[in-house]
Order: C-alpha cells, then sequence, then structure tokens
C-alpha cells in the first residue's frame, strides 16, 4: 500500500507489526520510539539494528527485557557505525557462501554524541566504504543519557552541565557542527535532515533512504523533555518550532542536489521556541539579548544559504 | 616430523605464514588496519583476495578501532572474522576488546608483537598482548613461524567451540617471527580447511523469525553472572585446547601442549621463556648440557586461560628457576613471573625464582647472556628485584 497520510501509516503499522515495541522505558515525552517506529516501518524488507551506548540502547534493552522484535546489536559508544560496517560486511560474505538467502537493510542508530563526536571518524569510514546501510541520528543536541553534558551538537547560547551558563558565562560559545554538510563531504547517494514531530517527512525519507543503495544518513531532531527543560507534553511543539523557525530546516541531498522540504510563509522569531526550553533561561535577560539577536541572524544567514544551495543545484548544475 | 604425507615445507616469514594459514582458514571476514610490523599479513592477505585465491570480503577500515569492531560485529552477525594488529593498533582496540570477549564471539587475531610506546619504537616485545591479559582473550604466544602458522589452527577451533566461544589472539614477536624467513611446514589446504570446517554459530543476527538483542545492558543484577559464565569458558578452553592439540596431531604428527618442556625432566635448573627468545635459549640448554649442567628450559604457549596445575607439576622438582619477561607490569611483578610464582605457591618447599626483564623495544638478547642467567641460578644469585638483561645501567 502506498503511504500517504499518518492514518495510512498507523494502518500499515497495526498491519505489519511493529518492530520497536513497548516495554522499553524511555521517558515520558520522549520521541526516540516516534522515530524508530516511523523509520523502521518504511522498509519493506527485514532490519537489523545496531545500536551505539546511549539513551536508546539504555532504556530498550534491560536484560532481560527487550523492546526490540527485530535483530539488534550493541557494542560499544563509539562504532555503531563500523559496527553496522561489519554486520554489512558479514552479510554480503554469507550471502555469497548461500547461507542467508533473504534481502535485509541495514540500519545504525546513534545519539549525537555517538554520531557528531565520539562516533564520527566511524561514521566517516563507514561511509567512504560505502557499505551499504542507513545511519540514523537521533539528534537530541547534548549528552543525555548521562544528564544533560554539552555536544558537537549542541546549540549556541545552550546551558549544559559541562558548559553552563554563569556569572560570566552564556553557556555554549561555539555554534553547533554542520554534520549532514561533514556527512555530504563523503558524497554518499542520500543525506537528509528531518525532525520529530514531521511523521510524513521523516516516514518519506526513510523510504528513499532503503530504497538507496550505498551509504545513507538521516540526522533527526529530536527535543529532550528531561534535559531541554520542557514539560512531557510540549515535544512536538517544540519540535515543530524548531523548523518553523528555521533553526532546523528540513531538507534532502540526493545525489548531491539539494532539496529543501518546507519553507515557511513567514518564519517565527527564534525566541519562540528558545523560551519554551529551560536550556535558553538564561538568555532572557537584558545583558544576554545579543546572544538571541546573534542566533537570530545566524540562522537567518544559514537558512538563506541553505535556499541558495537549493537553487544553485536545482537551477545551475552544481552539486554539493 | 609430518605423519602427513600431504604437507610441503617452503621458506617463508611469519607474517607470509600467518596469512597462509589465514588463507586455509577461509574466514568470511578480515577486517585489518596496517600498522608494522603486523602489515605484512593484511598486505598479502588482501592480495590473495585481489587475486581470488579466497572468498573472504576484506574491509580496509580507517582505524583498528573500526577494524575490531567490524570483525567483532561480524562475528555476531555468524560469520568467521579474522583481524590483526600490533601494539598502539591493538592498544586503539582496547575498548571493544572485552566487548568481543563478553559477547562471547569467536573473533581470532594474529598480533605481531610490538613495544607500546612512548618512546615510540616499531620493534618486538610483549607489552602490547601483556597489557590486554585480563580482557578475555585466549592468548596464545609462538616461537617461531612455524607455531604461529599452527596456533592460527588450533585458535579458530578453540575460540569457535560451543564450550568456550571466547576471542583469540596468536602472537609472533614482530620482525624476529613477522620477517624472519623459517622453512615452515605447511599442510594441505583441504586437510586443514576440514580441521577448523565451517562456523556454526548457535545465534546469529540474521534470524527474523527469532530476532535476538546482542549487547543488551546488564547491571547489578545479571552482569556478574555473565561474567562468571566467562571466566567458565576459560576454564573449559583450558580443557579443550589439549583435545583440539590433539586432534591437529593427527595431521601434523606435532604435540601442542599448554607449554613446551625442553630437556626439563631431569633439570635442576630452568628458564621461563616465551616466544622466539625460546629458540636461543634452547641453543644455550645444549651448550650448558655439554658442560655438564642438568638445565632445561620452559616455554609457555598457552597464556590465557594459564594453566596453573600443569605448571606447578612441570616445575615442582627445580631448584632454581629464572623468569624472563619482555614486558614490564609497572610498579608490580612482571607478568610471566607473577604467574609462575603464583603457580608455585601451592607446594610444600619453596623453589628459588628470579625475575628477569629482557628484550624491551626490540633489545637483542644473545645466548650468552641467557648462560649467564642459568650460571646466576646455579650459583644462587636471586634477588627480590627484577634483574634486567642486556640493559645499560
Amino acid at each position: 500500500m502506498e503511504i500517504k497520510t499518518v492514518r495510512d501509516l498507523a494502518e500499515l503499522q497495526t498491519k505489519e507489526g511493529l518492530r520497536f515495541v513497548a516495554g522499553h522505558r524511555m521517558c515520558a515525552g520522549c520521541g526516540i520510539s516516534t522515530i524508530l517506529r516511523t523509520v523502521l516501518s518504511a522498509s519493506k524488507k527485514p532490519v537489523i539494528v545496531v545500536n551505539a551506548t546511549g539513551c536508546l540502547e539504555v532504556v530498550s534493552t534491560i536484560y532481560p527485557y527487550t523492546a526490540w522484535n527485530t535483530p539488534w546489536l550493541h557494542v560499544t559508544f563509539v562504532n555503531a557505525a563500523s559496527s553496522a560496517s561489519g554486520v554489512e560486511t558479514a552479510y554480503r560474505a554469507l550471502k555469497k557462501r548461500g547461507v542467508i538467502k533473504e534481502e535485509v537493510n541495514i540500519v545504525a542508530i546513534g545519539g549525537d554524541g555517538g554520531t557528531y563526536d565520539i562516533g564520527i571518524q566511524a561514521l566517516s569510514g563507514a561511509l567512504e566504504r560505502w557499505h551499504n546501510f542507513l545511519y540514523i541520528c537521533y539528534n537530541n543536541e547534548g549528552y543525555m543519557n548521562t544528564g544533560h553534558q554539552r555536544s558537537g551538537a549542541t546549540p549556541f547560547g545552550a546551558s549544559t552541565t559541562t558548559q553552563p551558563a554563569g556569572k560570566i558565562s552564556i553557556g555554549k560559545v561555539q555554534w553547533r557542527k554542520d554534520l549532514v554538510k561533514i556527512v555530504a563531504g563523503h558524497n554518499i547517494p542520500y543525506v537528509a535532515q528531518s525532525n520529530v514531530y514531521n511523521t510524513m517527512d521523516m516516514f518519506k525519507k526513510a523510504q528513499k533512504a532503503f530504497e538507496t543503495l550505498g551509504p545513507k544518513f538521516l540526522n533527526i531532531l529530536m527535543p529532550c523533555t528531561t534535559n531541554w527543560g520542557f514539560s512531557e507534553n510540549l515535544t512536538m511543539r517544540i519540535s515543530r518550532l524548531a523548523t518553523e523557525t528555521n533553526y532546523w530546516p528540513l531538507f534532502e541531498i540526493e545525489n548531491g542536489v539539494l532539496t529543501v522540504n518546507y519553507k515557511p510563509k513567514e518564519r517565527k522569531p527564534i525566541e519562540e521556541f528558545l523560551k519554551l526550553q529551560g536550556r535558553f533561561k538564561h538568555l532572557f535577560t537584558p545583558e544576554n539579548r545579543h546572544v538571541i539577536e546573534e542566533m537570530q541572524k545566524r540562522i537567518d544567514e544559514d537558512f538563506d544559504n541553505l535556499l541558495k544551495l537549493e537553487k544553485a543545484t536545482h537551477e545551475l548544475g552544481i552539486r554539493i | 616430523m609430518s605423519v602427513n604425507i600431504k604437507s610441503k615445507k617452503i621458506p617463508l616469514t611469519g607474517a607470509e605464514a600467518v596469512a597462509e594459514a589465514m588463507r586455509q582458514i577461509k574466514p568470511d571476514v578480515v577486517a585489518a588496519y596496517p600498522i608494522t610490523p603486523q602489515t605484512p599479513i593484511v598486505e598479502i592477505f588482501s592480495k590473495y583476495a585481489a587475486d581470488g585465491l579466497v572468498e573472504t570480503e576484506v574491509v580496509t577500515p580507517e582505524s583498528e578501532h573500526s577494524a575490531i569492531s567490524i570483525v567483532t560485529a561480524a562475528s555476531a552477525a555468524g560469520a568467521r572474522a579474522m583481524s590483526a594488529s600490533a601494539s598502539q593498533g591493538l592498544a586503539l582496540m582496547v575498548e571493544v576488546l572485552p566487548a568481543t570477549s563478553g559477547l562471547r564471539l569467536p573473533v581470532v587475531m594474529a598480533i605481531a608483537n610490538r613495544a607500546l610506546s612512548a618512546p615510540i619504537n616499531i620493534h618486538c616485545d610483549h607489552s602490547d598482548m601483556m597489557a590486554v591479559r585480563d580482557l578475555g582473550w585466549i592468548q596464545i604466544f609462538s616461537e617461531n613461524a612455524q607455531e604461529a602458522y599452527d596456533n592460527m589452527f588450533l585458535a579458530v577451533r578453540l575460540s569457535e567451540h560451543p564450550d568456550v566461544l571466547l576471542p583469540s589472539m596468536v602472537g609472533l614477536d614482530g620482525f624476529i617471527i613477522s620477517h624472519g624467513v623459517e622453512i615452515v611446514e605447511i599442510y594441505d589446504d583441504e586437510l586443514m580447511h576440514n580441521f577448523v570446517g565451517e562456523r556454526k554459530p548457535n545465534l546469529t543476527l540474521f534470524d527474523f523469525e527469532n530476532p535476538i538483542t546482542i549487547g543488551p545492558l546488564q547491571l547489578t543484577d545479571f552482569y556478574f553472572e555473565t561474567k562468571r559464565q566467562e571466566q567458565e569458558a576459560m576454564k573449559n578452553a583450558l580443557k579443550i585446547y589439549l583435545e583440539i592439540g590433539k586432534e591437529l596431531s593427527k595431521i601434523t604428527g606435532k604435540d601442542y601442549p599448554y607449554f613446551e618442556s625442553y630437556k626439563l625432566e631431569d633439570a635442576e635448573y630452568a628458564i621461563a621463556v616465551m616466544g622466539s627468545t625460546a629458540g636461543t635459549a634452547k641453543d644455550a640448554v645444549d651448550e650448558l648440557r655439554e658442560e655438564g649442567y642438568k638445565v632445561g628450559l620452559f616455554k609457555p604457549k598457552l597464556f590465557r586461560p594459564f594453566p596453573y596445575d600443569d605448571v606447578r607439576e612441570a616445575l615442582k622438582n627445580l631448584k632454581g628457576i629464572g623468569v624472563l619477561d619482555r614486558a614490564y607490569s609497572f610498579g608490580a611483578y612482571a607478568p610471566l613471573y607473577t604467574d609462575i610464582r603464583n603457580a608455585l605457591y601451592d607446594l610444600d618447599k619453596r623453589i628459588p625464582i628470579q625475575s628477569y626483564i629482557y628484550g624491551l623495544g626490540g633489545r637483542d638478547i644473545f645466548k650468552h647472556q641467557i648462560k649467564n642467567v642459568f650460571m646466576e641460578l646455579i650459583e644462587g644469585k636471586y634477588t627480590k628485584e627484577e634483574k634486567c638483561i642486556g640493559l645499560r645501567e
């Protein structure tokens, strides 16, 4: 069946069964299971999941319980991408020998800690070696599993436990790493950015990824109720605001051609996204006003640049 | 002294002999990162793959950390997976090594033993494998290229045995064995492949009817039991090592004991040493024997698990023992010395035992120096401190 709406997706999941099921111990309001159920149901083939250490691994596999209804492997924090490389290589070897007959999809999943930071070398190596797998980063912009320490994905101005706001500190002073651009630099066939509130966007991107041969990468923003500091019922609202403010644009790069999937008619000011979160609370003082202004300026510049890249790749034949 | 006529004796380096063993074993997956002096192993094996001599999927990762991750995951997926490394490379793998053993995955890896930095040094000592001796990997040391070749087959069978399921590393002294050319007896391809057979994993990632979760979180309530099982598996490995060795003997005509006892039976004084120096020590023993000294050599091969009872039994009648370690355990007794001294604790009588450190960073060790060790043992020159052989004071 063709999946056009969230209702179709729900029907598909009911019919086919879920690869990630109840019984995990995620925080109320966490978006990981929404990401997993959506992305994994986009695979028509059986899926093997390789997971980096992080929130997901910890909450879904507390022995002797597991929330995984599909084969799953965790080795360490650093090596989701290299472990997925190993599974994919074993798959090719065993298929060649006739030990395995069926077609499968291999998915590696890590948080931003396991992807932007400690696992980036393994990720880069796996992309360069062209393993046929999909890497999903569930990006909650910090080391949330261990209590909100700063990561390379943590945004400018956020207060974290290792780079806290204080009398002489605004929190993080650096801009976050542009991982999608780094991944795109490997010239892989499919790289995309998505956001947990937009189920159909995630699903379609996962579908495209699963239909593409070679390495694929999805960077999915996922607000963390516990450490971003908001009540559980606001996850999807904050997620949506991230895109409506252009803080987290939805876009994809297919064979070097960039498409922005959502362009707000009128982008909302960044304050609307910031003001709901404890990690930015310190910015709403007269002396830190300049931080928000700087943030707004950079977000607008970055989005403008994204639109230019879209134009350049679609109209001028330039490839990213 | 092979009982099997299907073999050939050819000049090979240790690296070539290991690659040859890997060709005959036919692993599904090999992932290794080049590092001196291991590099020729991965180069030769890659050429085998390039020439279609093996069907193995060879992965060329960007680091040793990824190399060990790839073979660990491939093994979890049900493949026979092998790697090779040395020194800093093995050190970079350290994060994953206890995961490989903790997940009970029978990965086999050749280690061209090399000194650890700093100072950076590319030559042989055993500090790399000694640094990882408590991580749940079976460790077998080789005296020469022939032993390195034979040990690879033992390691695969031992690791994949259902009562063991632990990874193994086979040590061969960097440069001295890895690059030195010797006459090596290579046995028939089919015979050797049949000896290891195909891997038959009890669980794999490719079972979609009964999907399994490999590598879950175990907290205070289960972790301890899992680790206890790992220790039991090591104890099983001790028993099964000898059984598999007997099977291999049927092909090669050689014995595969825990350790080699060279002229030890009536010896009064013995040196214990692992790796290539054992060869030099045998010459020293021969010469001293000719001079009328009752001396012998004790050469451990299987270092983890360590066969304490058999070691004690083999050494119990000696009047003095010198243990030569090619690594420090900084701030503590040297590794091999510690284990042998521990093994002797249960004896009623106390045998004088002296620790020697030798050959760090590839420092040469000569026959006359080993003979000198024997003379010190005979003359009763024992101290509580370790002595260094060939060190400029």
